[in-house]
């Protein structure tokens, strides 16, 4: 890597670049293209539409409140990363996985355990549904996971004895936490901070069920000016106006990153974290971790109560029911199938992140500079466009050389795209933290740099990158949107399932649906769960 | 490293070479989310005509069309089911379809086939209609037809879909604009103001409407009167659980608007014979027979049997509402627009 540095990178970043123009850049380039060149000739006309339409203000308001979402997420979930950073408890792993499964449920399931919650006769007896506060709400039940699993990747392995430093010198806890760690964790933050943006920001699901008509994000005018409307042209300037305020802020994130970054020595998680000793300290671990659950754990536990309340008492029916034809003879869903699919296409879609997201993450961590940060931010794109234009680029794009419109493989490929960003914002900060001293030690050794990559650096960033995988997952067991609008062979997944049955009235298919998404949640904190587990040993306890 | 990428490479390689495209002997079906055949009939298209099915599920309705409209000419199946009567004149006049004038025709109930050139072919009906909550009209009566629902003895009961994001919401606007007119003494626009004063509810999709919404069956809401469908009733029996006797809502059959979904060989297909053995298959008994109970929708095909618990627990309405897939593809966007005008902002 020293003698030809400019080379070896390019060669690092030629896969994620291939990826990314194939299955991004060229897909939603082809179909904006076609709606602002009718008939090969550019047209100024939807611009001028989009004005008078009211997109100002549907653009002010999808990006004020993904600032106000993303700013809650991140005080919401800062005192659970804190305490799983610093300390040792019971069951710590299990909580871990449990708290990731919000992120995966499907809105539609979401939004009806809040309404169960603060709908019309809801158990917590205050009436938000249709205000702002049902969508930040949520958006802030969504995203506690990114925040927890980002900033917890690089906290759990702080120095605590700067902390202590600074306490021994005088400084108060407050004090030694915004002096020491703050600073220490911002990239990490600010890259929890851009992932949660943009979930929030492109926020469809959310915005339709708990905010009700009326209230629009630019996510959802696409959606309708693609599908019911069949405005393409409307539709690709409102994409155009996403994408250029997706670039804008991942522009300054990216920026503010690579001011901040501070190389610091990074410990073993088991010699950071301890049992806490003090009654305060336990009270502080108990209290936290309660306080999360019942945000995090609340909505799950109202629908795992409704898939049990059969009418007529507690029970199982509408588990024991979910493949079964019932009196009609005609089977809805095959909950095998659907769990199957679900899995087979979370491997692959893992499988492709990863790869494809540790080799941008090391362009991105070593090489810095103009490029790498666009490279970033190219990177980050996909997550902040509109489901709906990547699954109509696909149809008007992949048909050559291969015609791949409808195979399965673009379903895990649609997760992937959404994923990788995931995995990059897991390693990057860990990457840039690892101590350049180390790996130049080693190279003075005699070490090439291909084995120092392997035997320093990817150790220290395995345990980041199986955070990373983990998210991965979680992102193709939950996601929807994309697959939903690619035509693709009918493979059932579980997020399918659970729509199916959500879409027949009826006691039975209510419940179905509840039970499914129980399902789901098993699956999900047992699927992340593992991978937490399966984190490589090496170097240590990381 | 560099095994690492090239293990990758190979099977990134191996997914891109994995692609459909479809074998010879496969025909394809482009269809909605909802569209379901059971494992058991896919067996017999296959055993009565050597062709074997793969479906491919696109989106919604207004999804599906684009996605084919999109790929008019080189499309990614070989025929289109599910376009309904609110997006028909748009595909036809992409052009999307070949002819093709099914022998089963003859059977279908009168009246569905309306297209001249047999571009598409009816595969069956279904009504989108007011819905109430039958223990909720007890003393007072339940409305008759959505005229009624101005009244103050109906204030703050019925909940409507949002006509920008619910196809169900769509046809019950269309379905007033075809009874109410847009021209006269009360104009449709009348109508949704005076529903406004009257405390409707507006929810973006079905499931928020029936399900979070609507007092009946198995809705948790407290809103008696919900825009549903014709074949919810029964589907309420069928899917109740316990089991019930008798279903505990029914339909207000006046006012009820009236789609039709078909399907369409898609021009540029190279097994035509397949599709056309599709299209036959799909107006076939065992299809027919079949649909009610997977999609609650009514089959085409006169002859077929209705299920025992549509006849005992829905009424086909006698004289369903309709509008020219013309007019509403030209006014649809200036529609829903005035809609929201009058009742959202």
């Amino acid at each position: 890597m020293s003698r030809h540095p400019r080379l070896a990178f390019a060669a690092l970043a030629a896969l994620p670049v291939a990826f990314l123009l194939a299955f991004f850049f060229w897909p939603v380039g082809s179909i904006v293209a076609t709606g602002l060149f009718p008939g090969g000739r550019f047209d100024p006309d939807p611009f001028a539409r989009a004005l008078r339409g009211g997109l100002p203000g549907v653009a002010w308001f999808t990006l004020w409140q993904a600032a106000a979402s993303t700013a809650l997420t991140l005080v919401v979930s800062l005192p659970a990363a804190y305490v799983f950073a610093r300390f040792e408890f019971p069951g710590k792993r299990t909580l871990r996985a449990l708290f990731t499964v919000p992120f995966v449920l499907p809105t539609v399931v979401v939004a009806t355990a809040f309404l169960a919650l603060i709908g019309p006769g809801g158990m917590l007896g205050v009436r938000l549904d249709g205000t702002i506060w049902a969508i930040l709400a949520a958006h802030v039940f969504f995203n506690v996971a990114v925040v927890l699993r980002t900033v917890g990747g690089l906290w759990a392995h702080l120095d605590p004895r700067l902390e202590e430093a600074a306490r021994l010198l005088g400084a108060s806890r407050w004090q030694a936490f915004t002096t020491v760690t703050l600073p220490l964790l911002r990239p990490a933050l600010a890259a929890a901070a851009s992932l949660v943006f943009l979930f929030t920001f492109t926020s469809f699901g959310t915005v339709l069920l708990l905010g009700g008509p009326g209230l629009a994000t630019l996510e959802v005018e696409i959606y309708r000016h693609t599908t019911a409307l069949f405005d393409l042209p409307l539709a690709a300037v409102l994409a155009l106006v996403q994408m250029a305020g997706v670039t804008g802020v991942l522009a300054a994130y990216s920026r503010y990153q690579e001011r901040r970054a501070v190389e610091q020595t990074l410990r073993p998680a088991a010699e950071v974290t301890r049992r806490p000793r003090t009654a305060g300290e336990r009270a502080l671990v108990g209290g936290t971790l309660a306080g999360t659950a019942l945000l995090l754990l609340g909505p799950p536990a109202v629908l795992l109560a409704r898939s049990l309340d059969t009418g007529s008492g507690w029970g199982t029916s509408f588990y024991r029911a979910l493949g079964s034809p019932g009196r009609t003879g005609v089977r809805l869903v095959d909950p095998m199938q659907a769990v199957g699919n679900s899995l087979s296409f979370g491997v692959v879609a893992t499988a492709v992140s990863v790869g494809i997201g540790l080799l941008a993450a090391a362009v991105i961590a070593y090489r810095r500079g103009r490029a790498s940060q666009w490279f970033d931010t190219l990177l980050m794109l996909p997550l902040g466009t509109s489901a709906v234009t990547i699954g109509f680029g696909f149809v008007v794009a992949l048909d050559a050389p291969v015609d791949l419109r409808s195979s399965w493989v673009l379903v895990p490929l649609a997760h992937a795209l959404v994923a990788v960003p995931f995995v990059v914002r897991a390693v990057v900060p860990v990457m840039r933290a690892v101590r350049t001293r180390l790996r130049e030690a080693a190279a003075v050794l005699g070490a090439p740099p291909r084995r120092v990559w392997r035997e320093v650096d990817l150790p220290l960033i395995s345990r980041a990158a199986a955070a990373g995988a983990g998210f991965a997952f979680a992102v193709s067991l939950g996601e929807f949107g994309a697959t939903a609008f690619v035509a693709r062979p009918d493979t059932l997944t579980m997020p399918v399932a659970i729509f199916r049955f959500l879409g027949q009235p009826g006691t039975l298919n209510f419940g179905r649906a509840m039970a499914m998404s129980v399902l789901l949640m098993l699956v999900t904190a047992t699927a992340v769960g593992l991978i937490d587990r399966l984190r490589p040993a090496g170097l240590g306890d990381f | 490293m560099k095994r690492f990428s090239i293990l990758l490479l190979a099977t990134l390689t191996t997914l891109l070479t994995a692609c459909g495209g479809g074998e010879p002997d496969t025909v394809r079906l482009l269809t909605h989310d909802s569209f379901l055949i059971t494992e058991e009939t896919a067996a017999a298209f296959t055993a009565t005509t050597g062709w074997r099915l793969e479906v491919l599920p696109a989106g919604d309705t207004g999804s599906m069309v684009n996605q084919a409209i999109l790929a008019a000419g080189n499309p990614v199946a070989d025929v289109l089911f599910g376009v309904d009567t609110t997006f028909l004149s748009r595909a036809l006049d992409a052009d999307l379809f070949i002819p093709y004038e099914s022998p089963v025709l003859g059977s279908l109930i009168p009246g569905l086939a309306t297209d001249p050139d047999h571009r598409v072919t009816p595969i069956d009906y279904g009504d989108v209609c007011l819905n109430y909550d039958k223990a909720a009209f007890t003393t007072t009566p339940p409305p008759q037809s959505p005229a009624d629902l101005t009244a103050p003895a109906y204030r703050g009961m019925l909940v409507v879909e949002d006509p920008a994001t619910s196809s169900p919401g769509l046809a019950f606007l269309l379905a007033t604009i075809a009874s109410f007119g847009e021209a006269g003494e009360y104009t449709w626009q009348d109508y949704w103001a005076d529903l406004r004063a009257n405390d409707v509810r507006v929810t973006s999709g079905w499931e928020e409407a029936y399900y979070g919404a609507f007092s009946g069956g198995s809705g948790e809401g407290d809103r008696p009167i919900v825009v549903s469908y014709a074949s919810s009733p029964p589907a309420e029996v069928i899917y109740a659980d316990p089991p019930v006797g008798e279903a505990p809502t029914a339909v207000v059959t006046q006012g009820c608007f009236r789609q039709v979904e078909y399907a369409g060989i898609l021009r540029g297909t190279s097994r035509e014979a397949g599709a056309r053995a599709l299209i036959d298959f799909l107006l076939g008994e065992r299809f027919q027979e079949e649909m009610p109970l997977t999609m609650f929708v009514f089959p085409a095909l006169a002859s077929a049997d209705l299920p025992a618990e549509f006849v005992a627990h829905t009424m086909i309405p006698a004289a369903p509402l309709t509008l020219d897939p013309a007019a509403i593809e030209a006014n649809r966007e200036r529609w829903i627009e005035e809609w929201a005008a009058i009742v959202l902002r």
